[in-house]
């Protein structure tokens, strides 16, 4: 009987199921069942207080875009992702190939770099909220120093639409900066130095050879920072919520805070579900691009 | 050497400015923290105050800081103990699952971590009252390993990757069962990349916003991320200074263990993918 068991817990097959099924049974039901449930719900006039809502069909859907608050929320969300994760692309990119080499002090260069990604972002946007304070920021402060802006007549960073969206903009690329930066570090380092070696003999220096070596072969892991980048942007509601809740008058308001002023404060929870689902093509899109550029960063 | 010259030019030149534009804020934060409130909207001292502790101390005696740093701490606990033991033998079995079938189910389990909390808070919310957890840290317990695990069963893989198969193979020729071998050789070897997991899905909790905020109603079953911003902000005083230093305690050891464990976590990363 003993040496029956052991047999079979012996065997590969059981084995590898008995460790993984825990896995994949707990993200079933917590990812895989809330995510049907949001599908279901999208099609009904739930709300907070009824615990079960009405099928409607595609009423919430189709309410949504006919609300021009819904169709500029895609919009911001777009401009938001777009803008932040292009700025954040080309810094982390120069300060990745600086931090590659050794130098002196850069231990601790790389530590305040890295500083914006190991804070929570949830406190470190309260900071900038203070640093966007209309009568106390220091920015202000900096500018009307460096006489770009004068004491009296100075942006209110959070205060009219165009200024609230490059704010949170700012905040958004300032914290995904250093996770780029360390992908892209580990791409740069991912080169074998025979690469590197082979190419200085055949005489590649400089922008060439980065423009023709380096550049192809850090770029699939490269890519995939990028694509967290935009995941994590695209479907975040921190900043957003924390600095501008939406505002001034829904210049700032992208899907995730719409979701949720629709959702749990307005306490619609069917049509914030159909909200929340207008960033499945976004997640569509990302997941087919990781699957391609993860095989080919295996294939290099 | 004109080339080393110029290759430290670029160094320095890249990384100083944007070393200091990344971290101004924390300087300024600590800055803030240490300045009588009186002193803070006082456009003649900006760099010269009389340095006090005093918010620090408001923190601690009048706010419920240490009541949300201590539900932080019991969430981050508790979901670090269930996201190990589901995630660590689902790791260690598709690190050693060869073939087709191991690899699309590891990089599957990977890409549920891209659905975004933002997604699924509105029908969790109905799961969790319909459980009677509204307003309880268990709720928040219950619902973060969606995402630690999934982020967890990536690194541990990549963690386990990097144990070589002949130490099991002896173990096993030394009479252990394949579990024996797993909890006797390959976990203890794996001990540094258990703790980086450890840590960073700690971080993962101490981060988390839009579940803590949906679920949790009461000022005292609040966790730090939502406390902050609410009660210390939207409650009846801005204590600016209280904030800054709110802000500060936990992001700077935060930051400490980052910066020492960064490189585990790139190999766990970025090894599960590119190996």
């Amino acid at each position: 009987m003993a040496t029956g068991l052991r047999y079979v817990t012996e065997r590969r097959g059981f084995l590898a199921t008995a460790l993984i099924s825990p896995a994949v049974l707990f993200i079933a039901a917590l990812v895989g069942l809330p995510l049907g449930l949001a599908v279901y719900l999208s099609f009904t006039d739930a709300t907070a207080g009824s615990l079960s809502g009405r099928w409607i069909g595609l009423g919430n859907f189709r309410r949504e875009l006919h609300d021009s608050i819904f169709v500029d929320a895609i919009w911001h969300t777009f401009l938001f992702t777009v803008i932040s994760q292009a700025v954040v692309i080309v810094v982390a990119g120069l300060l990745a190939h600086a931090l590659v080499h050794r130098f002196r002090g850069r231990w601790i260069l790389r530590f305040f770099v890295l500083l914006p990604w190991a804070a929570p972002i949830a406190l470190t946007a309260v900071g900038f909220l203070w640093f966007y304070d209309p009568q106390a920021s220091i920015l202000t402060w900096f500018l009307v120093k460096l006489h770009l802006a004068s004491a009296l007549n100075h942006p209110t960073w959070l205060g009219t639409p165009r200024a609230a969206m490059s704010s949170i903009i700012t905040v958004q690329a300032w914290r995904t900066i250093p996770f780029a930066t360390v992908i892209f570090l580990a791409g740069i380092a991912s080169i074998p130095q025979e690469v590197d070696d082979a190419a200085a003999i055949d005489g590649a220096t400089g922008l060439r050879k980065f423009w023709h070596v380096s550049l192809p072969l850090q770029l699939p892991i490269a890519i995939v920072a990028v694509l967290f980048g935009i995941v994590f942007t695209a479907t975040d509601m921190i900043v957003p919520y924390i600095l501008t809740n939406g505002g001034p008058f829904n210049s700032t308001q992208v899907l995730t805070t719409w979701a949720f002023q629709t959702g749990i404060n307005s306490g619609n929870i069917g049509e914030g579900a159909a909200i929340a689902l207008f960033m499945l093509p976004v997640l569509a899109f990302v997941t087919i691009a990781m699957l391609f550029f993860a095989r080919r960063a295996e294939v290099t | 050497m004109r080339a080393v010259l110029r290759q430290r030019l670029f160094q320095y030149g890249v990384v100083v400015p944007f070393a200091i534009l990344l971290a101004f804020p924390f300087a300024w934060m600590a800055i803030t923290s240490l300045k009588p409130e009186a002193q803070v909207y006082d456009p003649a001292k900006v760099w010269s105050f009389s340095p006090t502790l005093a918010n620090y101390g408001f923190l601690f005696h009048h706010t419920g800081y240490l009541r949300w740093l201590k539900n932080s701490s019991f969430v981050g606990l508790a979901v670090v103990l269930i996201t190990l033991a589901v995630a660590m033998p689902a790791g260690y079995a598709l690190a050693r699952l060869s073939g087709r079938i191991g690899r699309s189910l590891g990089v599957a389990i990977f890409l549920t971590y891209l659905v975004p909390p933002t997604l699924l808070f509105l029908p969790l919310s109905r799961v969790i009252s319909k459980l009677g957890l509204e307003d309880r840290l268990w709720a928040l317990v219950l619902v973060y390993p969606s995402f630690t695990v999934p982020f967890a069963v990536w690194l541990l893989m990549g963690f386990f990757k990097t144990v070589p198969q002949e130490l099991e193979d002896a173990a096993l020729i030394d009479g252990c069962s394949r579990f024996g071998a797993l909890v006797r050789v390959v976990f203890p070897i794996s001990i540094p990349g258990i703790l980086t997991v450890v840590i960073f899905t700690f971080s993962l909790v101490i981060n988390e916003f839009v579940y803590a905020i949906t679920f949790i109603s009461s000022s005292t079953n609040r966790t730090l991320t939502v406390g902050v911003p609410t009660d210390l902000i939207r409650g009846d005083l801005f204590n600016w200074p209280g904030i800054m230093a709110a802000i500060l305690i936990p992001s700077i050891p935060l930051a400490l263990v980052y910066n020492a464990f960064l490189n585990r976590f790139i190999t766990g990363f970025t090894g599960g993918a590119f190996r």
